[in-house]
């Protein structure tokens, strides 16, 4: 069948079961958004900045598992995603960019909107391709889809010249294909389970330690029913939250940095370390030549170049942890470490997550266990990044994968409330929730416009402490509380330096209720604890977008804390116990 | 322990590959001290010789990191298998008249050749191992040494090996 580029590449769409677009169009991209005009087979989100629609097709991918897409201009809205790109490469999320490209015969003129978009976004995707010739478009893009979802995904870019979208082709989709240069491992070597599965038989004191891989591979069904069976206690990395229920006795909390300390000390005394999906991040291993100093490492993942890329691997398993997990399970026993676990009973019950209630403050880490108790646990969250990610991660507890939806790797402010987008549009019937800060929200609030256009009841929960909190938190502890450009109330009347917050500041900018009126959105402020539950049930009520600004504490900390560098049972609370860490 | 280590990649002969690469060595801090490209026997694909400094740990990484790419096809780690390395260099030196016959001699012995003359300069060719080329480079440098064009080995294993299953994640 004969068509256009552009109808072509709608019509490969469509046979990869894509049915949400996010973008924004320009120059080079008309003749694509023509072939849209009207189409009903696709529901194409217009975002208000080209980094809200690469965040929206990532949201949208991981709290659905299936491809996000985004579709932009060239130069500019090219290089407007690449934050986009860089976010979910680290994450290993499968996203497809289409981004325009000037026509070919003037790449490398300095034309109009060019940018080296291949060259630009080369190390931030799994694989960034540029369509030359139409004869190349369809085994490209179907090659783009095949490598975004399998192996470890990751983001890819398909760049796409003007003339190449216009140009008249023989519309022949590959039913297969075959890429010499990639073919991911799924099946674990059986030898080397049968090693895990002798390592774990002696183990006496092991723990699970598992990451985003879990929910990538769907391996959470199985990574219980191992649990289930062998009885072994299991922590998670920030983007594993989720992978194994958290209101379930063998969960230890998150580890690492902000991780709880039963976590970390279990992890520090563990004599086998079983890590799933996860890649032994330097948030999550501290110091690494103290990190689980007694462990034999077990890593199972789909990557081999995560292996023994921070520590060395005893026992490795490359292949799917699903795959790997039912394999294991056929061997899995009852494990006899009753001493182990009632030693990590011992620390659940006297470290619990806590923070303080009773100094007149709202404190955010209650506003975020509000919300899991209004909505009974069954919230899709999204967070931006920093403290309001951390009390995320630490105060709801995650009972099924996919509903944690956070930038982990890069750590990318602004991501929440255009992933929320994405993951209210795959998930029309949850109630989505961005959990932002202050700081956070201001960069990409512009998404609030397209959050009432599309009709999305996205509710955010602003954190407002006034600070970029975390930044603000690590100059308490380890700067001599110089808050050096953390406040976000200051301006021009504020003396030179300052670190006391109070009712002499300036008000705050802009003003988050008012700004919710603007986009035709609910705005609320909730500045005690009493008001708390009230304004989280009326927000989950209304079938519209709403804005809740919560006034936190503006000095509360993240706790516990190991200092960066730190071995992981290394714990600070406060600035006292930081200048004790300092010193010694 | 530091060690200069020899990794040859079969890869995809298309544009924007040698970049990729080349990015991988850049954005993980590994240094690249000898490179050669050229095309193989099937002309969708291009082999790469690359010389490394690094200890046992960098060059796995760097051999798996290649590996993940999807326009690699293969990856050796030519250091660890009995292979052949040759680099060719052209050099150019000062030969007045009566120097040449002593010049045309030292190539002789490194069986070089001649490529180029003129009333002052010589132009030759040699090739070899590195240790070869940096002893001609020596025994050269005492007539004056003009320009030198040096290709980076190419290297190949002896016999027949099997290739690495590859995997990427």
């Amino acid at each position: 069948m004969k068509m256009t580029g552009a109808q072509a590449i709608l019509e490969v769409l469509h046979r990869e079961k894509v049915d949400t677009l996010f973008g924004i169009p320009g120059g080079v991209v008309i003749p694509l958004f023509d072939a849209l005009y009207g189409d009903k087979r696709f529901n194409m989100v217009i975002t208000k900045h080209e980094q809200g629609a690469i965040h929206a097709a990532d949201g949208y991918a991981r709290s659905s598992g299936k491809t996000g897409v985004c579709v932009v201009t060239s130069g500019p809205g090219a290089t407007n995603i690449v934050t986009g790109l860089a976010t979910a490469y680290m994450d290993s999320i499968p996203v497809v960019a289409l981004t325009g490209q000037v026509p070919t015969a003037l790449i490398g003129n300095d034309a109009f909107q060019e940018a080296d978009t291949t060259g630009i976004t080369r190390p931030v995707t799994k694989h960034s391709f540029i369509i030359k010739d139409p004869a190349e478009l369809l085994i490209i893009l179907k090659q783009a889809f095949y490598v975004a979802r399998t192996g470890r995904p990751g983001p890819v870019v398909v760049d796409l010249p003007r003339d190449v979208t216009v140009s008249e082709l023989d519309f022949e989709y590959p039913e297969e294909i075959k890429i010499p240069g990639y073919e991911p491992k799924v099946k674990g070597n059986a030898r080397q389970i049968k090693r895990v599965m002798e390592a774990i038989g002696e183990s006496k004191r092991p723990v699970l330690y598992a990451g985003g891989g879990i929910i990538t591979s769907g391996a959470s069904e199985e990574l219980k029913a191992f649990v289930k069976k062998t009885g072994i206690p299991v922590t998670l990395t920030l983007m594993g939250m989720g992978g194994f229920p958290g209101n379930e006795p063998e969960f230890l909390g998150m580890l690492g940095m902000h991780g709880t300390k039963a976590a970390n000390y279990a992890v520090d005394k563990c004599d086998l370390l079983i890590a799933i999906g996860s890649r032994f991040d330097d948030r999550v291993t501290g110091k690494l030549s103290m990190f689980a100093p007694n462990a034999k490492f077990i890593h199972i993942d789909i990557d081999p170049a995560s292996i023994s890329k921070n520590v060395v691997i005893d026992i490795p398993v490359v292949g799917d942890a699903k795959h790997i997990l039912r394999e294991m399970l056929k061997y899995a026993k009852a494990l006899d470490i009753k001493k182990w676990l009632k030693e990590i009973e011992d620390w659940k019950k006297s470290h619990p997550l806590t923070y303080e209630d009773n100094d007149g403050f709202l404190h955010p880490q209650y506003v975020i266990e509000q919300l899991y108790r209004v909505t009974e646990g069954n919230a899709i969250i999204t967070t931006e990044v920093g403290q309001n990610q951390m009390w995320a991660a630490q105060f709801f507890k995650y009972i099924r994968p996919r509903q944690f939806i956070t930038s982990g790797g890069l750590g990318t402010m602004g991501y929440g409330l255009p992933a929320a987008i994405g993951a209210q549009l795959a998930n029309p019937e949850a109630t989505v929730i961005d959990i932002a800060g202050d700081g956070s929200i201001q960069m990409n609030i512009q998404e609030l416009a397209t959050i009432t256009q599309n009709q999305l009841p996205i509710k955010v929960a602003i954190l407002n402490n006034g600070y970029l909190g975390m930044v603000r938190q690590w100059q308490e502890f380890f700067f001599d509380k110089r808050y050096s450009a953390t406040c976000l109330k200051r301006d021009k009347r504020c003396p030179e330096v300052c670190c006391n917050p109070g009712p002499q500041c300036p008000p705050y900018v802009p003003d988050f209720v008012k700004l919710a009126e603007s986009y035709f959105a609910v705005g609320m402020r909730i500045q005690k604890k009493e008001d708390v539950e009230g304004a989280l049930k009326e927000a989950i009520r209304v079938d519209k977008p709403v804005i809740m600004d919560f006034i936190v504490c503006p000095e509360e900390n993240v706790t516990p804390m190991v200092p960066a560098g730190a071995p992981i049972h290394t714990m600070i609370s406060s600035k006292e116990d930081a200048e004790k860490y300092l010193l010694a | 322990m530091e060690k200069e280590y020899t990794i040859a990649t079969v890869v995809e002969n298309k544009s924007g590959v040698l970049a990729h690469i080349a990015g991988l060595f850049s954005g993980r801090g590994y240094n690249i001290s000898e490179l050669s490209v050229g095309e193989t026997e099937n002309p969708e694909y291009s082999r790469m010789t690359i010389v490394v400094k690094g200890d046992e740990q960098v060059l796995e990484k760097i051999q798996k990191q290649l590996n993940r790419f999807i326009d690699v096809i293969k990856v050796w780690d030519l250091s660890s298998l009995p292979a052949v390395h040759r680099e060719l260099i052209l050099v150019k030196v000062k030969a007045q008249p009566s120097l040449k016959q002593e010049i045309f001699q030292i190539a002789e012995v490194f069986k070089g050749k001649v490529v180029d003359i003129s009333h002052d300069t010589l132009t030759l060719e040699a090739t070899g191992i590195s240790e070869k080329i940096g002893a001609f480079i020596n025994i050269l440098r005492p007539y004056g040494i003009l320009e030198i064009a040096r290709t980076g080995r190419a290297s190949i294993s002896r016999g027949i090996i099997k290739g690495r299953v590859k995997s990427n994640g």
